[in-house]
């Protein structure tokens, strides 16, 4: 433990960005836990004595149409948006890293078929998928989570499958049949601990997908309704008043949504950075 | 001496890394006179690597070079610029790597590459280039050298692309070479082979050259000197003939006390510290056969079959053809073979990983060739065939511990046993081998080399096995560390009568080892017999051909005894 500390010390003082995006997080991770009980307004409530008002001291991001405080929104809105995103990202790697280790592992006919199924998977239009897949199953937040998890399947199947492939023949594989382990086992004790490190930083670059998906998919309409807030919906909302000058309404939700993005993928990064062999010199 | 072609005075580098500044060369000097071939040997972490790299300049980011100078040509090459090394690197001085796949481009043809190098410090009409290169392959004794040049790396053999390395780095005639483990992939013959072929292109063109090596018998064999290294210093350096007679520092005498080549018997091997129990009085056993093996046969596909019937080709590799063996128990039988004749293979298929296409393989006078290799993992005959494979580093699963890497096979065989029982089996295992309690908490990449090695040991007879195959285990240790394993494996067989099928490419190695040996080439045993026999009268071309090419070392006086 103490050496995975001094490890950790090592990467982040010669990564500064990294420390940034742990910042970052512990910051939208804050907001998500904590965020209804910190912010100054009821983020629903409307009063449209104050609707549109600019940014000032009483309201930090302005209000909108509504009257609503859009600081307040934004940062409840980082629940919502965070929690789908982990919930799609956990369960594609789930059954992801299980399936793609398991094509690697055995081979033969069900690599065959699952791959070429992974193969249509990718060749649609991602975005378009998930509409239609939201579209299908009705207009709720799980199904907002089912469609994001379905868009970001191929990419865990293919890096568990990837590196599965890598360890199959490897000594301790076949030390392990030896020692009387069967497959499921050896699927279960040996390949998928030794792959989960590669599978997490996949995980967080796509976190960074997820959320803008998310918020993609509610800015058009779909998913998450009115007058939760949202960020995507947010943006959609506010865009109308840009036309006018009242710019804070878009701008903040927005800038909010690329500071996600922006935080899941320096972390990405970063943890590739602390997962590569090659940094432990 | 101004005389000398490289001289090295003092040499410091370190390492700069996450556990602080790590010093990799303390003061080494040594010098490389006109046309001669200076040997560099040492254990893994000697620093023997970073002196040559040092001197062309091809350091990695994290190391800094602290002290010391390196002339040659009459300057300082270690104060050199990028491009005033740019000029003198393959030109002036060059370097043969270690993996020659590796060192060429792998998407363009060999001659090109060759090319490319007499293009950059040697500008002359393509006609003009071409004709150099096919005559740099020439002088490799590369056959058919238009054809090989626009071959690409992957169409040849590792010996091949090995001597295509050595043409590159003497396209521009150099006037120092530098090997960095030429031939540590290859297999013997081959590496007779390519050194021969070395040694000629270096004497005919008066180059100076160093030789980077782990093996004194190599070395002995084709330098003038040699300058041992140990942990970044210099402890010897002498002319061949002397440090074989009188080898003056201990850590020289323990190296090539070490040496399986060096020694008749394996007693005589140093570490002394290693007890070994004296051989039981052997009754010639006459019961049955612990593992018997006859007309196992193997072969695999040699293109993946289509996804259509249609497309199926049915070309197939024979990888072994119909062999038979048998191994008494408590019996050491060696079976030798360079890469690709097989040997792996049929210890596999003798392990039940994999499944022969032909045969029998009986364990006890019971058949189990035809129990698949996945359920056979969960048989109680699991237990009595255990293995220990090649590379101890890559044959550790690295999240688990010592204990749980050497529980876990008793947990599977025999899972009756209780907590306490496993873990009395466990340390029971781990003093067998020498290996610390004090370790068992450890994970593997705390661990040594040696180490790692008697963890895979440990964990094969922690199950109490009667057999145990050996693949190649030493293979990818130093020799000191193989001297220790190979006493250690010596004892286990004396003192706890485990049969052992020792599998290897190192002749040497196996003679010192076991009792029995089996010659494979070409997926066939060509010569088989005791040990002694095969070793001083072989019978067949192959194994005559294959005990030619294994390196010696110079023998001083007393050793007439071979």
């Amino acid at each position: 433990m103490r050496e995975k500390l001094s490890l950790l010390r090592y990467v982040l003082a010669g990564n500064p960005v990294t420390l940034l995006a742990l910042v970052m997080l512990a910051v939208l991770l804050g907001c998500a836990v904590l965020g209804p009980s910190l912010v100054p307004y009821d983020p629903i409530a409307t009063n449209t004595s104050v609707a549109l008002q600019a940014p000032s001291a009483a309201h930090w991001f302005g209000t909108d149409q509504l009257g609503r405080d859009v600081f307040s929104r934004v940062v409840v809105a980082a629940r919502l948006d965070l929690s789908i995103a982990f919930a799609a990202v956990l369960l594609s790697m789930a059954i992801g890293s299980v399936l793609g280790a398991a094509m690697g592992y055995f081979r033969g006919w069900l690599d065959t078929a699952a791959s070429r199924a992974t193969d249509v998977l990718m060749a649609f239009p991602l975005f378009v998928l998930a509409m239609a897949m939201v579209a299908a199953l009705g207009n709720s937040v799980s199904s907002v989570v089912y469609a994001t998890a379905v868009i970001n399947l191929p990419f865990y199947i293919r890096l568990a499958r990837a590196e599965t492939s890598i360890r199959r023949d490897m000594g301790y594989i076949e030390a392990a049949r030896v020692g009387g382990s069967g497959h499921a086992r050896i699927l279960r004790v040996f390949l998928l601990p030794n792959i989960l490190p590669s599978l997490v930083v996949q995980a967080s670059v796509n976190l960074g997908w997820a959320v803008l998906n998310t918020a993609g998919l509610s800015f058009i309409g779909l998913g998450v309704r009115a007058p939760t807030p949202e960020w995507g919906i947010m943006v959609a909302e506010g865009a109308q008043f840009i036309v006018s000058g009242r710019w804070w309404i878009a701008a903040f939700p927005g800038a909010a949504l690329m500071l996600a993005v922006f935080c899941f993928n320096l972390l990405g990064d970063g943890l590739r950075d602390i997962v590569d062999p090659r940094s432990r010199t | 001496m101004s005389d000398a072609l490289l001289s090295v005075r003092d040499l410091s580098v370190e390492f700069r890394t996450r556990s602080g500044i790590v010093p990799a060369l303390r003061g080494v000097s040594f010098e490389v006179a006109p046309g001669e071939m200076l040997g560099i040997v040492g254990e893994s972490g000697s620093g023997k690597s970073v002196t040559a790299y040092s001197v062309l300049g091809l350091l990695e980011a994290s190391a800094r070079v602290t002290g010391g100078q390196a002339i040659f040509g009459g300057r300082d090459v270690l104060r050199l610029g990028q491009a005033a090394l740019n000029e003198l690197r393959g030109a002036e001085m060059s370097i043969v790597f270690q993996n020659p796949r590796t060192a060429l481009n792998p998407i363009r043809p060999v001659g090109a590459q060759i090319a490319d190098v007499i293009a950059r410090h040697d500008p002359a009409p393509p006609a003009v280039i071409r004709e150099r290169v096919l005559e740099a392959l020439r002088q490799m004794r590369i056959a058919e050298p238009e054809r090989r040049a626009s071959a690409y790396p992957f169409e040849l053999s590792g010996g091949m692309c090995q001597r295509i390395g050595i043409a590159m780095a003497l396209a521009c005639a150099p006037r120092l070479l530098i090997a960095d483990e030429p031939t540590t992939g290859l297999d013997v013959t081959t590496q007779a082979a390519v050194m021969d072929l070395f040694r000629d292109a270096v004497r005919a063109r008066g180059v100076g050259s160093i030789l980077i090596t782990h093996d004194l018998a190599l070395a002995s064999q084709y330098c003038d000197r040699i300058v041992v290294m140990q942990t970044g210093k210099v402890v010897e350096d002498a002319p061949v003939s002397e440090i074989f007679a009188r080898p003056r520092h201990p850590y020289t005498q323990r190296l090539l006390r070490s040496t399986p080549s060096s020694v008749d018997r394996i007693e005589d091997l140093v570490p002394e510290e290693e007890p070994v129990a004296p051989a039981p009085p052997r009754a010639p056993t006459s019961g049955p056969p612990v593992l018997e093996v006859r007309g196992l046969r193997k072969s695999y596909a040699l293109s993946r079959p289509g996804l259509f019937w249609w497309r199926r080709n049915t070309e197939r590799l024979q990888a072994v053809g119909g062999v038979g063996l048998a191994i008494q128990p408590g019996e050491a039988v060696g079976l030798v073979g360079e890469s690709g004749c097989g040997k792996s293979t049929l210890s596999r298929m003798i392990c039940r990983l994999i499944q022969p296409d032909e045969g029998e393989v009986l364990l006890d006078g019971e058949p189990i060739h035809r129990i698949a290799p996945g359920r056979f993992a969960r048989m109680p005959q699991r237990r009595q065939i255990q293995m220990v494979f090649q590379d101890p580093t890559e044959s550790l699963n690295p999240r688990f511990s010592v204990f749980d890497a050497i529980a876990d096979p008793v947990k599977q065989l025999m899972p009756r046993e209780g907590t306490a029982l496993l873990r009395q089996r466990v340390e029971r295992a781990a003093a067998q081998v020498g290996l610390p309690l004090a370790l068992l908490p450890r994970y593997p990449h705390q661990l040594s080399g040696g180490q790692k090695a008697r963890v895979g040991i440990a964990r094969a007879m922690a199950v109490e096995p009667r057999l145990l195959v050996l693949d190649e285990p030493t293979s990818a240790l130093d020799v000191s560390v193989q001297a220790v394993v190979l006493k250690l494996l010596t004892r286990l067989r004396r003192q706890e009568g485990v049969a052992q099928l020792f599998v290897s490419h190192d002749l040497n190695v196996v003679r010192l080892l076991c009792d029995r040996i089996l010659v494979m080439h070409k997926g066939q045993v060509v010569e088989s017999g005791p040990a002694e026999q095969v070793f001083n009268n072989p019978a067949h071309d192959y194994t005559r051909s294959l005990l030619a090419a294994i390196p010696r070392l110079p023998m001083p006086q007393e050793a007439g005894t071979l």
